[in-house]
């Protein structure tokens, strides 16, 4: 259709808009000065002050921590309700589904403050402890959601064989049962990670005594923001970056060892 | 709440290892120090070292939160009073919370250093008795302006209201403060509550905004943007005027000659506050001269503080923005609570926001 | 032991933390002291909430439209097949997306403020500077560049996963290009299309932190009205009307996206 040329231009000039905001706190990260107005010279000084700041860090870490925690349990608790929800049927199955779809349709303000409205019903302090809960909560139905269509393809005369062959119901969904849907695990698991990991609103109305990163980012927009704030940006971006661009240099890598012809579009 | 399904596959072992960090940070962060305190305080609003000099010295833990406005504040203390130990309100809400019986009666005996406040607020209107509470810092409401973006020197609540400042004014996003100044320009008293008046002041409000005078409603943005010259106006509190004078030259303060609202932050105790002496010992030390000078010197609003006074040198003392002269206090009333009638304002406050 | 007993505690859970908070919620937008009332919801029909809604359809359905218009040519060009190194084009497209969004919102309020760096710019290429912060274009543009890949990547994952030799046998059949697009390309995306505006359209309509960031709290969107009668305000009653009405909308917009949609299963597939 259109000239490759021109449609390689299109791409760049969405790219340019994508990353244009990014660049600029990468590029003030190394501004020595304080404030935006003045270019003060290259300096490292911010990321060093970045990692004595004491509430970005502990921000750093609630985040990191409420991510694994949550993820450990709504892996957990999300992996035995696939495996329970599949052996049910009929209504009892609706219910659970639609349950579990609550959440994930609901606009995330109205899940953070009926989640904010149960905490203080039930007098409980909002901090570290329900935001891991609210986190959970939100987290669980992508893990489900990630095994379900596992447990579904799953050929279920599997699970009798290794029953007649003698095995004891746990050690059949031990065996066999767990490693079939475990693909769905770790896909659930990872989505429940980033939900977790990038999470600003509900966290914003389950939480007052603890702030993860977005809560605290969120707050210093509405005052001033440190230039810690653009090296750690810049940080971020590196890592996601790195990340990202390994992992495809390996598929593409993957790719070309692959015998020719064997195109997999 | 949406995510794409490109996750890269060398996340797994980065979570594999996160996983084990985080498990051990978890574990010593659950672990608690001798005794806490919940500190509910204003955005910007005390000195770190104050909160660090605090913990050193008594081993008791801090665990600070901040809010925006009163009625935010007001909002989470009903909501739960034992979560906070120590709030910071104003004084009309303090004179809510006294008649909510939200409040903790303070335990003198604990707080001796409470002495060095200033006599004439031992007993405010407020808290008649003064059982409740201690003052934290006071100060005004005013116009701070760019001297090198208006035409002539500012004095009166109107030039708010001057099309040649359009897209050039900060107001308040906060409503008694802003109602309370538009009532002030129409000549009302701040706490005026009749429905001409309030009407009237919405009438102003909606005008203003439709005239695309306002640039922006927020509170502790303004300083940092007048700072940098974002705009010619902005209506703010003392101590964010004095701040910002200190970053740029070429602002000034005024409080308006309409008058003005003068207000106290006083430290009260929440009632079921679950750690009352520790919440005491906070406010004592908050009160001790040589912390409260730390407080003054890092957020500029008035001190009440009789002995941090006499550690202050005559230039300060004598800056006007700080500690407003008497014939400028004179001019200004304290914010009285208006109890039932806040609906109506929040009508008038929505209304104002929404108006396109 | 039954299997289905394995679901027991995640079903406790989610009628903890999911079931209950909603009916909390459900009691508080009818309660009143004497019983069951409808008032909260008549006070809704005040023209003043009414605008609001309006105006956050309108901001949210401007939002799709963009999205859309920009993000189905990326998609398109992306999934075309003579795109050497699409991979990599596809991941510089979704690493923005794992940058927190208020830190790119951020960045925006930096370049859009008075003395900004586009205004230096403007500037100091002697048109002046404009007014780009704190405008309703300025609450639109902050949504569109948050949304934007929203609407990208599940047209793209549609389209490089759909047959492609139904494109080359309309081709080979005499078709134009423009002709093979419009009868097998679009058909084939719609799905795509479908989830797209879904996971566009949502959360413009719900969101209360790009109007307040880039809006300078000028222009209160249905999201605003919520957390401010639960934070500031304090009247539950009416915020827990408000948002049953959000779900309300919510649902019903999903429900009608969901008949559009020739492909109902790969609904939510994009996850």
């Amino acid at each position: 259709m259109l000239a490759r040329r021109l449609r390689m231009t299109y791409l760049i000039v969405i790219l340019t808009f994508l990353y244009a905001p990014i660049i600029v706190l990468i590029v003030y990260s190394f501004n020595a000065a304080e404030t935006r107005a003045i270019w003060g010279g290259w300096s490292l000084k911010w990321y060093a002050e970045l990692f004595r700041n004491k509430s970005i860090m502990d921000a750093l870490s609630v985040t990191i921590t409420v991510a694994v925690l949550a993820t450990i349990a709504s892996l957990i608790l999300g992996t035995l309700a696939a495996i329970g929800i599949h052996s049910m049927r009929g209504g009892m199955r609706q219910v659970f589904i639609q349950v579990t779809n609550l959440p994930m349709m609901m606009p995330d303000i109205v899940t953070g403050i009926s989640l904010m409205v149960l905490f203080i019903f039930a007098k409980v302090p909002r901090g570290y402890g329900t935001m891991l809960l609210a986190h959970i909560t939100f987290d669980a139905p992508y893990v489900i959601f990630s095994i379900l269509p596992r447990l579904r393809r799953m050929n279920k005369h599997l699970y009798e064989a290794a029953l007649d062959l003698g095995a004891t119901p746990s050690v059949a969904l031990w065996k066999v049962i767990m490693p079939e849907i475990m693909p769905g695990m770790v896909t659930g698991a990872l989505l429940a990670f980033t939900m977790s990991l990038d999470d600003f609103v509900i966290s914003y109305f389950t939480s007052v005594r603890t702030a993860n990163l977005s809560v605290l980012i969120y707050s210093m927009t509405r005052r001033k923001v440190p230039p810690t704030v653009n090296a750690l940006s810049a940080i971020m971006f590196i890592v996601v970056l790195t990340l990202l661009l390994i992992q495809n240099l390996r598929e593409v890598r993957a790719e070309k060892s692959k015998p020719k012809g064997v195109r997999s579009v | 709440m949406n995510r794409i399904n490109i996750v890269p596959r060398y996340l797994r072992k980065a979570l594999a290892m996160l996983l084990t960090i985080a498990l051990a940070m978890g574990v010593s962060m659950s672990a608690l120090a001798d005794g806490e305190v919940n500190v509910y305080n204003w955005e910007d609003y005390i000195s770190e070292d104050a909160l660090s000099l605090f913990e050193e010295e008594t081993g008791i833990k801090v665990n600070y939160m901040r809010f925006t406005t009163n009625e935010d504040m007001l909002v989470q203390v009903r909501a739960d009073p034992t979560n906070y130990d120590v709030i910071f309100p104003s004084d009309y809400i303090i004179e809510r919370l006294i008649s909510e019986e939200l409040l903790e009666e303070l335990d003198w005996g604990n707080i001796p250093n409470a002495s060095n406040i200033l006599g004439w607020l031992n007993s405010p209107s407020y808290d008649p008795d003064g059982r409740f509470s201690v003052p934290y810092m006071w100060g005004t409401v005013g116009i701070l302006y760019n001297t090198k973006m208006v035409s002539a020197p500012i004095d009166s609540w109107t030039a708010l209201w001057d099309e040649e400042y359009k897209n050039n004014v900060f107001m308040m996003d906060s409503i008694r403060d802003t109602i309370g100044v538009t009532l002030k320009m129409l000549g009302y008293s701040m706490n005026e509550r009749s429905q001409e008046a309030l009407d009237a002041a919405k009438d102003r409000l909606v005008e203003q905004k439709r005239a695309g005078i306002v640039k922006a409603y927020q509170v502790d943005e303004t300083k940092d943007k007048m700072i940098a010259g974002e705009a010619a106006i902005g209506v703010v509190w003392s101590g964010d005027a004095a701040y910002a004078m200190g970053y740029n030259e070429d602002l000034a303060y005024v409080v308006p000659n309409e008058g003005s609202n003068v207000w106290v932050d006083g430290m009260c105790v929440p009632k079921g506050a679950r750690n009352k002496a520790n919440a005491e010992a906070f406010i004592d030390f908050m009160c001790r001269p040589d912390v409260a000078l730390l407080n003054f010197e890092e957020i500029w609003y008035c001190t009440p503080n009789a002995g941090t006074i006499a550690l202050l040198d005559e230039e300060t003392l004598q800056d006007e923005t700080i500690f407003p002269p008497q014939d400028v206090i004179d001019r200004c009333e304290f914010f009285q609570d208006i109890s039932s009638d806040i609906t109506r304002f929040n009508r008038i406050w929505l209304a104002v926001k929404s108006a396109r | 032991m039954k299997r289905s007993s394995f679901a027991a505690p995640y079903g406790l859970w989610m009628l903890v933390f999911t079931v209950v908070p909603v009916f909390i919620i459900v009691f508080y937008a009818f309660a009143a002291s004497g019983g069951v009332t409808l008032d909260n919801f008549r006070l809704f029909l005040e023209p003043e909430f009414v605008g609001i809604l309006t105006f956050s359809l309108w901001l949210a359905f401007l939002c799709t439209l963009l999205c859309l218009l920009f993000g189905y040519p990326c998609a398109l060009f992306l999934a075309s097949r003579d795109m050497k190194r699409a991979t990599m084009l596809v991941v510089l497209f979704v690493i923005p997306m794992w940058m927190n969004f208020l830190l790119r919102t951020y960045a925006w309020m930096t370049l859009l403020e008075d003395t900004g760096l586009i205004n230096r710019f403007l500037e100091w290429i002697g048109i002046g500077r404009r007014r780009l912060m704190y405008t309703e274009n300025a609450v639109l543009f902050g949504l569109v560049y948050n949304f934007l890949p929203f609407m990208i990547f599940p047209i793209y994952s549609v389209l490089v996963r759909s047959d492609r030799n139904l494109e080359e046998a309309a081709q080979d059949l005499g078709a134009n290009s423009w002709l093979v697009f419009l009868r097998v390309t679009l058909p084939l995306s719609l799905p795509g299309v479908v989830s797209g505006v879904s996971m566009v359209f949502m959360p413009a309509v719900t969101t209360f932190v790009i109007p307040r960031l880039l809006g300078g709290g000028s222009f209160m969107m249905f999201g605003d009205l919520i957390e401010n009668q639960f934070l500031t305000t304090g009247d539950w009653n009416f915020g827990s009307a408000l948002s049953l009405i959000m779900m309300a909308l919510i649902f019903i917009s999903l429900g009608i996206l969901h008949r559009f949609n020739p492909d109902a299963e790969s609904n939510g597939a994009v996850w």
